[in-house]
């Protein structure tokens, strides 16, 4: 462990030094094949050309791993070199890869992200406890195109499809589902079929909104819950003090708090919720002008049975 | 027994009694849904947004049904505001109904089958027709269809403003209705408009 980290730190240095340019190379070698629909080499015995599609599974797309937080990273950085033989030798397949915590654990740097936590809650999870081992972070996090998504303050829905895609690369995808039960995925939208407007909740709110509960010292909470214990309750999203305002928007509270009149302000930057939205100035004066005529109406009726009566 | 005007015909009860169940029920679960809690929920969350929509529906087609029947119908004379001195015959309702009918006076306007509504009743009737209603229905419309809505307005969600709009019209509206039924009671008898609205019948004062 520690010769893997000092070799570790050992090779993010060279990394900083190294230019761009000679990374790009690099990891060119392997796009050559692995970025292309089709591969081509020289076959040593007809000493032909050939050509064959490259496995989609297989297929690593660059552009996504230039905006993926391991956008510095060359190929064999966390692949072995000797994949840059081809045919690669049939050992390499049992190459160990790299768990997140080898390079981020107890380390300073990323101490705001908490990766101890979040592998101790991920260990807590259903998939963990259904799966062990099996079930590990790249499952979710693409190695070849993670981005940070809330932490990036980008707009909520770009949060939001980011966040769901990882779950959705396996739900939505029976070869990927495949790898860890028999069973086909049932279909996302007959699952959630009691919840209205799918389309745009599924837009709005990431699956681990209503999967996990808030974690305090972890910014994303990791530990998805049986299915009974999903949040089901319209009002815990739709209400003046809705939970998405300690997940999905919690480090935007802040920001906005003293902002405006509104109940959960920041909300209101790209959207509006039913019953989280209430504008606290519309709410009082609403309650005084119907109050005012209800009074309005009493007096006059009151004074109707009274003067009538004695008429 | 005072005489008897025939002033509201099968098709308009019909639209009338449909128009204020959809309304009743569009109001309750209005604001359940606006001030939706989990301590207190006064129709539960699902229920609320299931029967708005379905009551929303209802009273649009309703709403669009009545139009049409207003135009093949003489009723819609009724609706036509005759400005010239309106400020001055408005004084004069007013002071009926706040001071005049204390006295036992005879209403300025009485109902007529010429004219069945005094100019009170005609202006906030064409007000929750034809301005409050067309809001409501255009607001809840596009909150139905939320990809319909401009995104952005002036920095401010598009959402938002249909939002406040909707719940700003329907509130007026809510309070249109207290008062409604409050004079409502100032028939005849105290009941005697309530049973007009079912019969058709109108009992003169
Ligand atoms: C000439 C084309 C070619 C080049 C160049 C190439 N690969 Fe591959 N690679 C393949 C093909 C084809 C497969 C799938 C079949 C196989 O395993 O041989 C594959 C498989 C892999 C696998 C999956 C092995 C497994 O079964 O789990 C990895 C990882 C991999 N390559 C990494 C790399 C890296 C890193 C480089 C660059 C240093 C690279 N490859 C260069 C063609 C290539
Ligand atoms: C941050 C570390 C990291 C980097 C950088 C990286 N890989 Fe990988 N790669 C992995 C891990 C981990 C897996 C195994 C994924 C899994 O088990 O789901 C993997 C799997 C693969 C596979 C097998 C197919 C798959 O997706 O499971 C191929 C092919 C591959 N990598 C090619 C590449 C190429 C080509 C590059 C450079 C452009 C690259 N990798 C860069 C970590 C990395
Ligand atoms: C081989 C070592 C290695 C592995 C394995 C690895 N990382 Fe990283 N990661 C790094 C390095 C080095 C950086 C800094 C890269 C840079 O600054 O360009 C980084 C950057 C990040 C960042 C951005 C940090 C910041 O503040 O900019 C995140 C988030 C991250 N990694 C998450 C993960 C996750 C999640 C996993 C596992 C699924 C993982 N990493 C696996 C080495 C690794
Ligand atoms: C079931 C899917 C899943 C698994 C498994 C998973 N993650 Fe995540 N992870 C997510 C999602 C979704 C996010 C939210 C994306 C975002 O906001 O950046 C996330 C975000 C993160 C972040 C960024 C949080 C921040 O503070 O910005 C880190 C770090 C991280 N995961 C580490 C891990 C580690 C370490 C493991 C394995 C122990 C792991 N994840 C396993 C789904 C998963
Ligand atoms: C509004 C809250 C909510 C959101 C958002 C949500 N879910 Fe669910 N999900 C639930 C609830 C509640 C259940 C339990 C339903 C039941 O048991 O009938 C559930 C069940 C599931 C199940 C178990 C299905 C089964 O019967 O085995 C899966 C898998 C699942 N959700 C995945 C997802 C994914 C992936 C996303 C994101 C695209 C997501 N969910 C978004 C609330 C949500
Ligand atoms: C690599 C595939 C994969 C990914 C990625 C994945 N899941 Fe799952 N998930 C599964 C499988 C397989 C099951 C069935 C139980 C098992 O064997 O783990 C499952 C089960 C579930 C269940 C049902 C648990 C129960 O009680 O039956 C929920 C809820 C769920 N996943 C939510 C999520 C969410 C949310 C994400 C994204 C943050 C996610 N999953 C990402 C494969 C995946
Ligand atoms: C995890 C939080 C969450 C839960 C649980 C939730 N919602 Fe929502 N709901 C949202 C968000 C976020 C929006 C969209 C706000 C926006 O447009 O920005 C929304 C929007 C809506 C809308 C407006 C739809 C539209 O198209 O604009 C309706 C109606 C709605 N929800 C009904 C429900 C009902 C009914 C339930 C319970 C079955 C429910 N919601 C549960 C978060 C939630
Ligand atoms: C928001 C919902 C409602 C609207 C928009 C509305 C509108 C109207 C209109 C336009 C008329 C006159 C019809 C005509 O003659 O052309 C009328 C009459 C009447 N409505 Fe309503 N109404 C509503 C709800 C109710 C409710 C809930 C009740 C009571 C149950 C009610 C009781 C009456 C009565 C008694 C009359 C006859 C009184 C009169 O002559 O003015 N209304 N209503």
């Amino acid at each position: 462990m520690k010769k893997l980290k000092r070799s570790l730190f050992l090779s993010v240095f060279c990394l900083a030094i190294l230019p761009y340019s000679l990374l790009a190379q690099q990891n060119e070698k392997c796009l050559s094949c692995h970025g292309e629909v089709f591969y081509q080499y020289e076959n040593e015995w007809t000493g032909q050309m050939d050509k064959r599609p490259m496995n989609p599974f297989y297929h690593v797309d660059s552009t996504k791993m230039h905006l993926s937080v391991h956008k510095s990273f060359a190929c064999i950085d966390c692949h072995s070199p000797e994949y840059e033989t081809f045919p690669h030798s049939g050992e390499l397949r049992m190459e160990e890869k790299y768990a997140c915590i080898d390079c981020h654990g107890g380390d300073d740097d990323y101490a705001k992200y908490n990766f101890e936590g979040i592998e101790a809650e991920f260990q807590e999870s259903v998939h963990y406890k259904a799966n062990d081992e099996k079930f590990n972070c790249w499952m979710c996090h693409d190695p070849h195109g993670y981005q940070l998504a809330l932490r990036e303050n980008g707009p909520i829905k770009d949060v939001v499809s980011l966040s769901n895609d990882m779950c959705l690369s396996c739900h939505a995808n029976k070869f990927q589902y495949g790898l860890l039960s028999d069973d086909d995925p049932k279909a996302i939208e007959d699952i959630h079929a009691w919840l209205p407007n799918q389309r745009n909740h599924f837009n709005k709110v990431r699956c681990i909104d209503c999967h996990t509960k808030v974690q305090d010292d972890i910014l994303v909470s990791h530990k998805i819950l049986p299915k009974a214990e999903a949040l089901r309750s319209c009002v815990d999203c739709h209400s003046a003090n809705s939970v998405l305002m300690e997940s999905l928007y919690a480090h935007r509270v802040e920001e906005s708090r003293a902002q405006s009149g509104f109940f959960n302000a920041t909300i209101l930057n790209e959207g509006y919720m039913i019953g989280a939205n209430r504008n606290k100035t519309l709410n009082v004066v609403s309650i005084v002008l119907f109050g005012l005529m209800i009074f309005g109406l009493m007096i006059h009726f009151i004074l109707r049975l009274i003067l009538l009566k004695k008429k | 027994m005072s005489a008897k005007l025939y002033l509201y015909p099968l098709w308009l009860r019909v639209w009338h009694a449909f128009n204020a169940l959809f309304f009743l029920v569009l109001l309750i679960t209005g604001i359940s849904m606006q001030y939706s809690s989990p301590d207190l929920p006064i129709v539960p969350f699902e229920l609320a947004v299931a029967s708005h929509n379905i009551a929303g529906i209802g009273i649009v087609i309703a709403y669009v049904l009545f139009l049409l029947a207003m135009m093949f119908s003489p009723n819609k004379k009724h609706y036509k505001i005759q400005f010239k001195g309106l400020i001055g015959r408005l004084t004069k309702q007013i002071q009926y109904y706040v001071f005049g009918v204390f006295k036992k006076q005879e209403p300025p306007f009485p109902t007529t089958e010429a004219m069945k509504f005094n100019p009170l009743q005609q202006v906030t009737y064409v007000a929750v027709l034809f301005v409050l209603f067309p809001i409501l229905a255009i607001t809840g419309i596009a909150l139905f269809f939320p990809e319909l809505i401009v995104n952005n307005v002036f920095g401010v969600g598009g959402t938002l403003l249909t939002a406040l709009l909707h719940a700003s019209a329907g509130f007026v509206v809510s309070m249109f209705l207290f008062i409604h039924l409050y004079f409502a009671t100032m028939g005849a008898t105290f009941t005697s408009n309530f049973k007009s609205i079912v019969s058709g019948f109108h009992e003169a004062h």
